[in-house]
């Protein structure tokens, strides 16, 4: 079922023409408005009236993660506070966090994306939705909440964690419809075998997971132990949250951007260059309908390609294939972003603490696990043991505390972490995903 | 009064015992006590050596972190309570005992025991005062 059929599936030129209008008005307003884009232009040698088509996008320059920790919190809004109705935010590195804000026409908007992607995703105003996606600050929970009451589906608001509650919901409820993070959604399936509650009793038929890369053989997995048809749903909170694209059911072979309201580019990373369809690079976004956070040329630091074939669908929008990777060192960890530098720094606020740590990542049970091996020096060596452990604690709380994220802990011997001339090989990840 | 031990810093792999043991064997250091405290990660290896200079220098060239630690010997009598009789004094006078281990040789017809305190010249008082023998540091590491 296709929720917008008449944008889903509109012709391309109509397509097209409508996509230039809205950045045409997108550029003139953040040009008027946000004095981050209007000094960026300005030393580009380049104004609103200069882009005339789709094409000229590339003449204009980058936003990056950077930019919005440098105008931290709200330096890159476009509408005044007042008019702001939602704020959301993600873990940045060194503690600070990216902030984006909502418009209620922007909220509207969300909810709109997020109908069409869990129509996409095989949903129907007659499901259940069991929402798995943790509600606050991050955009998951919230995201796909209000997609599915646009939808007119009946939303089970869960969130995350309370798993053994999770699997009674599941059981007594019988939602049809699951959204969670992959890792996750296999964990839940591991806690129902334990409670005596198999999948296969349950009346889950499609799922929509996100928020972690996961790959096909993944897919595999996941739709044998949980019995229903899964596919994959990106997004990134700098440009709406969840909703920027989603796989369709009918085709489970990449991902529909949709382009009335993205503008999607694929660019070579290290020299930004634009790369034609079915070239393998950085997703680039630009947002055409965002009024209080819209961002213009974002590099998203994830690696995909794009494929302009017809869909079997129906819908006309162009697909990016499941994301492969990032060109940057950001780990998702149970579903929580992690840059190593903000382990770094949390480690040297410690008395002692010498930068010598090594992360590894791995996955027991479907969830990820993150050690973080330290060091032990003579500065921080104690001789009780119970000051080490407490050392050990002390950290982990003080990375929990920071980051969100629960870490394991082990002091390592000195000079056992393998030392480099330039980038330390600070991430060891045995997640065979 | 005091006596020092040398402690060492262990991760909990297959081998790392042996290469402390071979380290001090090949630096002619000979081991005089000895106790392992461990966790499920690492341990930390305490030691009396006969001597602590060459100890140190050894381990520190090989990569271990160490560290020396103020501990304090003491005769205890060597037949049932002897043990009991101090760490009864040193409990009634508040004092901690954060560890403690046997020392291999005896000291005439007495036990050695290694004992490290937080309050380590108030527990030498308390010690004094019930008349048990502390054995000063060159005493112990040549005894």
């Amino acid at each position: 079922m296709i929720f917008d059929i008449e944008y889903e599936t509109m012709p391309r030129e109509a397509l097209e023409s409508i996509q230039l209008r809205r950045l045409q008005a997108t550029l003139s307003r953040v040009y008027a408005t946000v004095p981050f884009y209007r000094e960026k232009f300005q030393a580009a040698g380049i104004t609103p009236g200069d882009i005339k088509s789709i094409e000229d996008l590339k003449r204009l320059p980058f936003t990056a993660k950077q930019d919005l920790r440098d105008n931290y919190p709200f330096g890159m809004f476009a509408v005044p506070m007042d008019n702001v109705v939602r704020i959301h935010a993600s873990s940045g590195t060194t503690g600070q966090p990216t902030v984006v804000g909502y418009t209620a026409r922007d909220i509207n908007t969300w909810a709109q994306l997020m109908a069409r992607a869990l129509a996409a995703g095989g949903a129907t105003r007659g499901d259940i939705i069991h929402n798995a996606y943790g509600y606050g600050l991050f955009t998951g929970g919230l995201g796909v909440h209000y997609g599915a009451e646009k939808l007119g589906a009946s939303v089970i608001p869960v969130s995350g964690g309370n798993t053994k509650r999770q699997v009674i919901i599941m059981k007594d409820f019988g939602p049809t419809i699951l959204t969670a993070t992959p890792s996750y959604s296999l964990h839940l399936a591991e806690a129902a075998e334990e409670m005596g509650v198999s999948f296969r009793d349950l009346r889950f038929r499609f799922g929509i997971f996100g928020a972690e890369p996961w790959s096909e053989n993944m897919r595999g997995e996941m739709e044998e132990k949980l019995h229903l048809k899964a596919v994959d749903i990106y997004g990134l909170s700098e440009v709406i949250g969840p909703g920027v694209s989603i796989e369709c059911h009918e085709a489970q072979n990449g991902l529909h951007i949709f382009e009335d309201h993205f503008i999607p580019e694929i660019i070579d990373p290290d020299t930004g260059e634009v790369l034609p369809y079915g070239e393998t690079g950085e997703l680039v976004l630009t947002s055409i309908t965002k009024e209080a956070f819209p961002v213009i040329r974002y590099r998203t630091r994830d690696i995909t390609t794009l494929n302009p074939e017809p869909c079997v669908c129906g819908r006309t929008m162009i697909r990016m294939k499941k994301v492969s990777g990032r060109t940057d060192d950001m780990l998702i960890i149970r579903g929580v972003n992690v840059f190593p530098s903000q382990i770094e720094s949390v480690l040297m606020q410690i008395d002692g603490v010498e930068p010598h740590y090594q992360l590894e990542v791995d996955r027991h049970d479907n969830l990820d696990t993150l050690t973080v091996r330290v060091e032990v020096d003579e500065k921080i060596f104690s001789d009780e043991v119970k000051e080490l452990q407490r050392l050990e604690h002390r950290i982990e709380k003080d990375i929990k505390e920071t980051l969100g994220v629960s870490v394991v802990v082990k002091l390592a011997e000195a000079k056992t972490i393998t030392r480099s001339e330039g980038k330390a090989a600070r991430v060891i990840d045995r997640r065979k995903i | 009064m005091q006596a020092e031990q040398i402690s060492i810093f262990l991760e909990n792999k297959a081998g790392r015992l042996s290469e402390v043991t071979g380290i001090l064997s090949d630096a002619g250091v000979n081991i005089r006590a000895l106790a392992v405290a461990d966790t499920s990660d690492f341990g930390v290896l305490r030691l009396i050596v006969n001597d602590n200079a060459r100890a140190e220098a050894a381990l520190k060239s090989a990569g271990f972190t160490v560290r020396k630690t103020k501990v304090v010997a003491v005769e205890v009598s060597d037949r049932p309570g002897g043990l009991h009789n101090i760490l009864d004094a040193l409990f009634k006078a508040g004092i901690n005992v954060e560890y403690m281990y046997a020392f291999v040789q005896q000291s005439g017809d007495n036990a050695v025991m290694i004992f490290r305190f937080d309050q380590i010249e108030e527990a030498i008082g308390v010690l004094t005062k019930i008349g048990v023998r502390i054995i000063g540091g060159s005493e112990l590491y040549t005894m």
